[in-house]
């Protein structure tokens, strides 16, 4: 079954007075449970391809469907509340709230979605225990390493089970040994918790570890690999 | 948990929430403060209008405001008293006056003075005569021919306690009336001008030397509740003929205080918007600072499903509680600044230019819960409203946009 069926969807930016095309029409569907890497050089529109998924961003034309629901007739609110509930993001740069400690930032997302203080704090301690960060609870961003946060970050975007989790280029501020470390972390989470998790990634490693690899360039699927097990 | 984000996110950078907080206090503090002087000064001259003999409540003969001559006096005051009784409320004071304008002079200097003849006992319950002699002693009933006079017209005539003064008026018969008193009490006033002004004697003296029976010119009311003053008024013209007698409030009587009175309400009101602006400003700039400094945060909140609502309410929280902070200092400030001064700033240098005005020499800082309230409703209703500008400006980012910022 498809959690992603994306139609010819074409996006292109301003930038001064040129127009880039970040995609120029990407036709692709994402089976539930895929581990899936979006790869490419820089400026080949996987990021754009994320953020289209994941309702960030609005296509020029083309349909988008996650997990059933047409973002063409989506209103912005509407948007909002699906990412809310259905798709978890990891970002490069971690993007955790710095005056939130581990526990609050993982926490969070469950407070936007109205879940009660107790029964919060209880799943966001399980789940940082999942990502081998016990005992770090209060520590703030600051106070935790690259890989830690990123771990943070991966436990905050799977805490309240989203139907998809998009991560963009998630091990690229990581050492070589903490980035396989937290592929190890997602790949095991992807076949426990049957989450599906899309990548953007230029990184061998990263493109090793899928299972499926999408090769992106120039705003256009250019190979399409689907590899065993 | 959105509270203790708010919170932390304005310690963030301390050094500017505490530079927007100083504004905030400083504004709350000088808008409180400056309106308890205000108040303590309007106050004062409102104080000293009402005990310089013109009280709540004047009833006067028709005609005697327009042109204060003995003809205008009340030839029948017993009908009056009569109707006053049955109109004020029971612990109102009263007090009858003659009140004509004269001419004083002893050997030396004359003066055009406002001869005064009164009860003691009564007139000591309604004006500040009672409280104010200062050297001799106060009338007694049966003083033919003592007088009390202001401290200031004592030096200005060098003379002293004991020696004599002659006043002059026109009497009933349009006669020129005139008689010597000796000096058994100065008093002191709050200003020079009434020291200047009065000169008091009994009512039988005044009204022996100026042929008028038992005609008075005035009588002076004070209530025992100051906001009853239009009510009991009103009672009272129903209960005199208006073509005999007209009674009038203190504002009625003292136009140049009222107009001061309104005055100082619209200063204090512009004083509000001026201090508002400055801070204002303050509190924009800071938003704004802080807004651009965490778009990719914000561009987070909203990657993670925030609504765009939830964004100004997030904003708005921190703006919330620097305003908390900065007027709980604020007001806390005010009211120790009153309390340290509640003995009064003695104006007493700057008296004689003041006094025009009916100052009084020491002010006494007021604090006045509207003024308290309109301060805090200022400081927080337009603090949020202008906060509300940046808060939309932080909702309004598209969530790529703001995570992409640089």
């Amino acid at each position: 079954m498809n959690i992603v069926e994306c139609a010819d969807v074409r996006k292109t930016y301003q930038q001064g007075k040129v127009v880039v095309t970040a995609l120029g029409g990407v036709t692709l569907s994402i089976k539930k449970g895929g581990f899936v890497a979006l790869a490419g050089p820089s400026g080949s529109g996987k990021t754009t391809m994320l953020n289209m998924i994941g309702g960030l961003d609005q296509a020029d034309s083309g349909s988008i469907v996650m997990d059933g629901n047409v973002y063409e007739e989506m209103t912005q609110s509407e948007l909002a509340t699906l990412r809310l509930y259905k798709v978890g993001f990891v970002f490069q740069a971690y993007n955790l709230i710095p005056v939130l400690s581990a526990v609050e930032n993982v926490e969070y997302v469950m407070l936007l979605q109205g879940v009660a203080s107790v029964e919060r704090r209880e799943r966001a301690r399980i789940i940082l225990d999942d990502v081998g960060l016990g005992g770090m609870y209060d520590r703030r961003p600051a106070e935790l390493s690259g890989g830690q946060q990123q771990r943070v970050a991966v436990a905050r975007a799977i805490v309240s089970d989203p139907s998809i989790v998009l991560a963009d280029e998630p091990t690229a501020n990581l050492d070589s040994r903490t980035g396989q470390g937290l592929l190890e972390m997602m790949k095991e989470m992807n076949e426990e918790k049957k989450v599906t998790f899309i990548f953007s990634t230029h990184e061998k490693l990263v493109m090793d570890y899928a299972r499926r690899l999408i090769h992106v360039r120039d705003g256009l699927v250019a190979d399409d690999e689907v590899r065993e097990g | 948990m959105h509270f203790q984000l708010a919170w932390r996110n304005i310690w963030r950078n301390p050094r500017r929430t505490a530079v927007i907080m100083t504004a905030i206090i400083i504004g709350v503090w000088s808008m409180i403060f400056l309106g308890a002087l205000m108040r303590g000064i309007s106050d004062g001259m409102v104080r000293n209008g009402i005990a310089t003999l013109t009280g709540h409540i004047q009833v006067h003969h028709k005609g005697y405001r327009n042109d204060p001559v003995i003809e205008n006096s009340m030839t029948d005051p017993e009908a009056v008293k009569t109707a006053l009784k049955n109109a004020l409320p029971a612990d109102a004071q009263r007090a009858s006056r003659v009140r004509v304008n004269a001419v004083a002079s002893n050997a030396r200097h004359t003066a055009g003075v406002t001869f005064v003849g009164i009860d003691p006992a009564r007139e000591a319950g309604v004006s500040f005569i009672g409280r104010a002699v200062t050297e001799g002693r106060y009338l007694k009933d049966d003083d033919k021919y003592g007088i009390v006079v202001g401290k200031a017209l004592v030096d200005k005539f060098e003379t002293r306690l004991g020696h004599k003064i002659i006043v002059m008026s026109q009497d009933t018969n349009r006669e020129i009336a005139s008689r010597a008193f000796r000096i058994v009490g100065i008093f002191k006033a709050e200003m020079q001008a009434t020291e200047k002004q009065f000169v008091f004697v009994t009512m039988q003296a005044a009204q022996r030397m100026l042929k008028m029976k038992n005609g008075i010119s005035e009588i002076s009311l004070l209530l025992p509740d100051a906001k009853e003053v239009d009510t009991v008024a009103d009672s009272l013209r129903a209960a005199l003929p208006s073509a005999d007698y007209e009674v009038q409030t203190w504002r009625e009587l003292l136009p140049l205080i009222t107009a001061y009175l309104d005055i100082y309400d619209g200063f204090i009101f512009i004083w509000f918007i001026v201090v508002f602006i400055a801070m204002g400003f303050g509190i924009v700039n800071t938003t704004l600072m802080a807004v651009f400094e965490r778009i990719r945060e914000f561009g987070l909140f909203k990657a993670l499903g925030m609504k765009p609502w939830w964004i100004i309410r997030e904003v708005l929280a921190e703006s919330f509680f620097i305003l908390l902070i900065g007027a709980v200092i604020g007001n806390i400030l005010s009211f120790l600044s009153v309390f340290a001064l509640s003995g009064g700033i003695d104006l007493s240098s700057l008296a004689a230019g003041s006094e025009f005005a009916g100052m009084s020499r020491i002010i006494y800082p007021v604090i006045n819960g509207r003024d308290v309230i309109a301060a805090n409703l200022v400081v927080f209703v337009l603090g949020l409203l202008v906060s509300i500008c940046p808060a939309v400006k932080a909702a309004r980012l598209t969530p790529v946009e703001a995570l992409t910022h640089t």
